[in-house]
C-alpha cells in the first residue's frame, strides 16, 4: 500500500508541533522517520493512525483521499501502528490482549487464537505465553505483545516508533528478518527510530523532520553523518568518555536477595554499591534488573535476604524511607509510574519540593532552561513527549540525592538527549553518591559506566569494573553463556 | 471570563434538557408540566417557613456533599456517606440521652455534636481500613457498612432507646428543649447551623484549591503510584480523605438530630448520603457549583412535598428532576470532552 502525506499539520492549543508535512512511502519498502526529541514524529504517527486527528492536510491510501477519523477506521484501512508505549490491558492476560479488538477476525475461539500467537511468535522467535498476565511483563515483552498483534492482524502499513526499545540485540536481528519477510509480502513499513544504525541497516529511504518540518530525504545507502546534520541544529559531539569516580563509604547493601517478579524474579543477588560508583544493569529485558532497582528503591521488599542502604535495613520500610535517606528512582513507565497526568510541571515542583506555588514556578521556569524542556510551567506532562518528560523527571530529582536509581533513563531520547542527561547525571550526582541505571544498550553502559553488573534469568553473572570487560564474554553472559 | 462563560452555558443547557425531559414525562402522564413546576417553585421559596425548610435540606446535603468531595479527589468513592451519616446521629443521641439530667445540658449540644463527627469518621475510617488491609473495593464495603448502620439504628430505636410502652417507627422519645438547637424566633432554622456550613464550604475551598494537602490529594486521585515517587503515602492520604469524608457525614447527621427531629428516627439520613452523590457529579466534581445544586435539589425535595395535594402527582417528581439533571450534566461534560478531544 502507497501513503502520501501532504501538508500535515498539528497544534496542541498555541503549542504548532507540525507544520506543514509531506510525505510519501511506497507500497514494499520499509521507510525510516527520524528527528529530534520533539520533532514531531509521534504526533505525525497518531495522526495517521487516527488517535489524534490533524488540523489541516490531507492523507491519500494508493492515491485516494481517506480520513482516519479514528484507530478503529486507520485500522480497518489497513494501518496498525506499534506505539512507543505500549498500548494494551495489564488486567488481561498475553492471550486475551492478542484477541482483543479484532473486529475484522471475529474468531474469538481460543484454541485457535493460541496456535496463531504460538504460531508467530515462534515466526520472530519472541517468548511469550499466552496465560502470563501483562502486569508481570516488562514494558520490552509488553513492546513484543504488541507487535504479534500486528503481524496477527492483516495490517497493510505496519508503522513501528522504536521498535526495538527494550529487545535484545538476538531478538532484534530476528525482528529485522521479520520486517524485511512481510516487506517482500508486500506490506509498508514506516519506521521511526533515533538509532541510525538500525535505519541504516533496515531502509530503503528515510525522511528526516526537524522541529515540525521535513528537513530532508534520503535514499539508501545512507550516510550517517548527513543525516545527523539533517536531524539537528549542530553536529552532537562525540560521546564523553567514562571517568573514573573514586570509589568512597559503603551506600546500598543487598545480600542474597530473593524476590519474585517480572519475567524470572531475583534470586540470591549479592551486591556492595558506594559512593562513586555509576553501575550499569544489563542484560535482556526482564531479567531481573526492573527487580534489583525496585528492590534498592524500597518500591519491593524482598522475599528473603536484606537490603541496606547507608547502613539502615530497608525491611518493612517503604520509598518514602529511601527519599529520607537521599534515595531517588526513576521508572521506565513515565505517564504511568513517574508522572501525575492532569499535573502541570508547576504541580510536579510542588509535589517534589513541598514549597509554595510561586517557588515551584520559578524551580519550573528554571528547569525548563536548565533541562532544555519544551513546554511551559503551565503545561500538562501529558502534553509533552517522551524526552521531554523523561527531562522533566530528571530535573525533579533532590540536587542532594546520594543514590540515583535510573530504569532505561535514555529510553526514547536522541543521541544528543542523551549525552547531555549523562553529562548532567554524572557531575551532579557522581562524586556526592552513587548512580544504578538498566539500559536495553550495552553500548550504553559501556560507554557510561565504570562498572557493570550482567543479569540472566534472575541472577547477577557478570560483576565487572568496566575496564576489565570483555565485549564478547559480557554478550555471551546476557544470553546465558 | 471565557470560562465563567462556558459554565453558564453548560448550566443553562444542562437544566434546559432535565426540564425538556421532565416536561414532556409529564405530558405523557397528562399533567401540565407548567403547572407542576409553578408548584415546585412555590412550595419550596413561596414563603419563610418553606424556604427555611429548603435551608434544613440543604445544611446536610451540603455537608455531605462537601465530604464526598475529599474522597472523590483521592480517587475513592465514598458510597458509604449514607451510614457515616447514621451513625453521626447515633453518636449526638448517645451523649444528649445520657446529657438530658446533668445540670448544664445546652453544654451537652457541642459535645452531641463532636460525638456524631467522631462517629462519623470513625465508621469511614472502617471503610477505607476495609480498602485499604482488606482489599474490599470502597463501593462494597461503604454499601456494606450502610446496611449495617441500617441495622444499628433500627434495633437502637425498638430496643434499648425505645419509647417507654411502644417502641414505633416514629423513632426514639423527643429530647427537652432546653437541648434542641436555639433557633431565631419564627424561623426553624438554626443559625449556628448555617453558619457551620458555611465555614465549611469556606475551609473545603482553601484546602481543597489552595494548601498544600489539597494538591497532594488530588496527585493521589490522579496517580496513586506515582505518588510513592514523591515521597506520598497515597494510603495515608486516601484515609485521611475518607476520615474527612465521614466526619462531615457524621456532623450533618448529628446536625439532623439536635436541630431538625430532636430525637432519632429510622429515616434519619433522609437519602442525603446518596443525593450528596448526585450533587457532586452535577457539580462536575468540583466545589464552588456544590452549594447552589445542593440548594436546587434542596428545593425540589421541599418543593415536591405539596405536588400530591395540589395537582395529584406523586412527589418523587422531584428525584426524577434531580436524576436528569445529572444525567444531562453528565450529557453535556461527555459531548465537551469529546468535541474537545476532536479538535485538539
Amino acid at each position: 500500500m502507497q501513503i502520501e502525506l501532504q501538508q500535515i499539520h498539528k497544534s496542541f492549543g498555541n503549542h504548532h508541533v507540525l507544520k506543514g508535512i509531506d510525505l510519501r512511502v511506497d507500497a514494499g519498502t520499509i521507510h525510516g522517520l527520524v528527528g529530534e526529541n520533539g520533532a514531531g514524529k509521534s504526533t505525525l504517527m497518531k495522526i495517521l493512525t487516527g488517535y489524534l486527528s490533524r488540523s489541516a492536510g490531507r492523507i491519500l491510501l494508493d492515491g485516494e483521499e481517506v480520513n482516519t477519523a479514528d484507530p478503529a477506521t486507520a485500522a480497518a484501512l489497513g494501518i496498525g501502528m506499534l506505539y512507543q508505549e505500549p498500548q494494551d490491558f495489564p488486567p488481561l492476560t498475553v492471550l486475551e490482549n492478542f484477541i482483543v479488538g479484532r473486529d475484522s477476525h471475529p474468531d474469538n475461539h481460543r484454541g485457535r487464537q493460541q496456535q496463531r500467537l504460538s504460531e508467530l511468535s515462534e515466526q520472530v522467535h519472541f517468548q511469550l505465553h499466552g496465560s502470563d498476565s501483562v502486569e508481570r511483563l516488562t514494558v520490552g515483552e509488553r513492546q513484543q505483545l504488541e507487535f504479534l498483534r500486528l503481524l496477527g492482524r492483516d495490517a497493510r502499513l505496519m508503522i513501528l516508533d522504536e521498535p526495538t526499545t527494550g529487545i535484545s540485540d538476538r531478538q532484534k536481528a530476528r525482528l529485522f528478518a521479520a520486517l524485511r519477510q512481510i516487506r517482500e509480502q508486500g506490506r509498508t513499513i514506516l519506521l521511526v527510530s533515533h538509532k541510525l544504525e538500525e535505519i541504516a541497516a533496515l531502509c530503503d529511504r528515510v525522511t528526516i523532520l526537524r522541529h515540525g518540518l521535513v528537513s530532508g530525504e534520503e535514499d539508501a545507502p545512507f550516510h550517517i553523518p548527513r543525516l545527523l546534520e539533517l536531524m539537528f541544529d549542530q553536529p552532537p559531539g562525540s560521546r564523553a568518555q567514562p571517568q573514573q569516580c573514586p570509589s568512597g563509604k559503603l551506600l546500598l547493601a543487598l545480600d542474597q536477595v530473593s524476590t519474585a517478579g517480572e519475567r524470572t524474579g531475583l534470586n540470591g543477588c549479592s551486591c556492595r554499591i558506594h559512593q562513586g560508583e555509576l553501575v550499569g544493569l544489563a542484560g535482556l529485558s526482564g531479567s531481573g534488573q526492573g527487580l534489583f532497582l525496585r528492590l534498592a528503591a524500597a518500591l519491593q521488599q524482598p522475599q528473603t535476604g536484606a537490603v541496606s542502604f547507608r547502613g539502615i535495613s530497608l525491611s518493612g520500610r517503604d520509598h518514602r524511607s529511601v527519599r529520607r535517606l537521599g534515595g531517588t528512582f526513576l521508572p521506565a513507565n513515565r505517564l504511568e509510574e513517574g508522572l501525575i497526568p492532569g499535573f502541570t510541571l508547576t504541580d510536579h515542583f510542588t509535589l517534589a519540593h513541598g514549597c509554595s506555588r510561586s517557588e515551584a514556578r520559578e524551580a519550573a521556569t528554571q528547569a525548563i532552561a536548565r533541562f532544555n524542556i519544551r513546554a511551559t510551567p503551565e503545561s500538562r506532562v501529558e502534553s509533552l513527549s517522551g524526552g521531554n518528560q523523561q527531562r522533566l523527571l530528571l530535573s525533579l530529582i533532590p540536587t542532594s540525592a546520594s543514590l540515583v536509581l535510573l530504569e532505561n533513563p535514555t529510553r526514547g531520547l536522541d543521541v544528543a538527549s542523551a549525552e547531555w542527561v549523562w553529562h548532567y547525571l554524572r557531575e551532579q550526582f557522581c562524586s556526592q553518591g552513587a548512580l544504578i541505571f538498566s539500559s536495553a544498550e550495552l553500548e550504553e553502559i559501556l560507554a557510561v559506566a565504570n562498572r557493570i553488573l550482567v543479569f540472566f534469568d534472575g541472577r547477577v553473572v557478570r560483576d565487572l569494573p568496566i575496564d576489565q570487560v570483555d565485549y564478547q564474554d559480557v554478550v555471551a553472559a546476557m544470553t546465558g553463556g | 471570563m471565557r470560562n465563567f462563560k462556558r459554565h453558564l452555558t453548560d448550566t443553562l443547557l444542562i437544566l434546559a434538557i432535565a426540564l425538556l425531559f421532565t416536561g414532556l414525562l409529564l405530558l405523557v402522564v397528562g399533567a401540565s408540566p407548567l403547572e407542576a413546576f409553578g408548584q415546585l417553585l412555590s412550595g419550596s421559596f413561596g414563603s419563610w417557613s418553606r424556604l427555611a425548610r429548603v435551608l434544613n435540606v440543604w445544611i446536610p446535603l451540603t455537608l455531605c456533599s462537601l465530604g464526598l468531595l475529599y474522597a472523590f479527589r483521592s480517587g475513592l468513592w465514598n458510597i458509604g456517606v449514607e451510614g457515616q451519616m447514621v451513625l453521626g446521629a447515633i453518636g449526638c443521641t448517645a451523649v444528649l440521652r445520657w446529657g438530658m439530667d446533668t445540670a448544664a445540658p445546652q453544654l451537652m449540644l457541642p459535645v452531641a455534636l463532636l460525638a456524631g463527627l467522631l462517629l462519623g469518621s470513625l465508621w469511614a475510617l472502617l471503610a477505607g481500613w476495609l480498602k485499604i488491609r482488606g482489599g474490599v473495593h470502597e463501593i462494597f464495603a461503604g454499601l456494606g457498612l450502610n446496611f449495617v448502620a441500617m441495622g444499628l439504628i433500627l434495633w437502637l430505636i425498638f430496643g434499648p432507646w425505645k419509647r417507654p410502652g411502644i417502641a414505633s417507627m416514629s423513632g426514639t422519645e423527643l429530647f427537652p428543649k432546653a437541648l434542641w438547637f436555639p433557633t431565631l424566633e419564627g424561623w426553624r432554622v438554626s443559625p449556628f447551623a448555617l453558619l457551620l456550613t458555611l465555614a465549611a464550604i469556606a475551609l473545603t475551598a482553601w484546602v481543597l484549591n489552595h494548601s498544600r494537602f489539597g494538591l497532594n490529594l488530588k496527585a493521589v486521585g490522579h496517580n496513586p503510584r506515582a505518588v510513592t515517587l514523591y515521597g506520598l503515602s497515597a494510603q495515608r492520604y486516601m484515609l485521611i480523605a475518607i476520615l474527612i469524608s465521614g466526619a462531615l457525614a457524621g456532623l450533618a447527621g448529628g446536625l439532623q438530630v439536635s436541630g431538625i427531629y430532636h430525637r432519632l428516627i429510622p429515616a434519619i439520613s433522609s437519602g442525603y448520603g446518596y443525593l450528596g452523590l448526585l450533587v457532586v457529579m452535577l457539580a462536575n466534581f468540583k466545589l464552588l457549583p456544590i452549594p447552589f445544586i445542593a440548594l436546587f435539589f434542596a428545593a425540589l425535595n421541599v418543593g415536591s412535598i405539596q405536588l400530591p395535594m395540589m395537582l395529584k402527582l406523586d412527589s418523587s417528581l422531584s428525584g426524577v428532576i434531580q436524576g436528569a439533571c445529572v444525567l444531562s450534566a453528565l450529557l453535556v461534560f461527555g459531548v465537551r470532552r469529546l468535541r474537545e478531544g476532536r479538535s485538539g
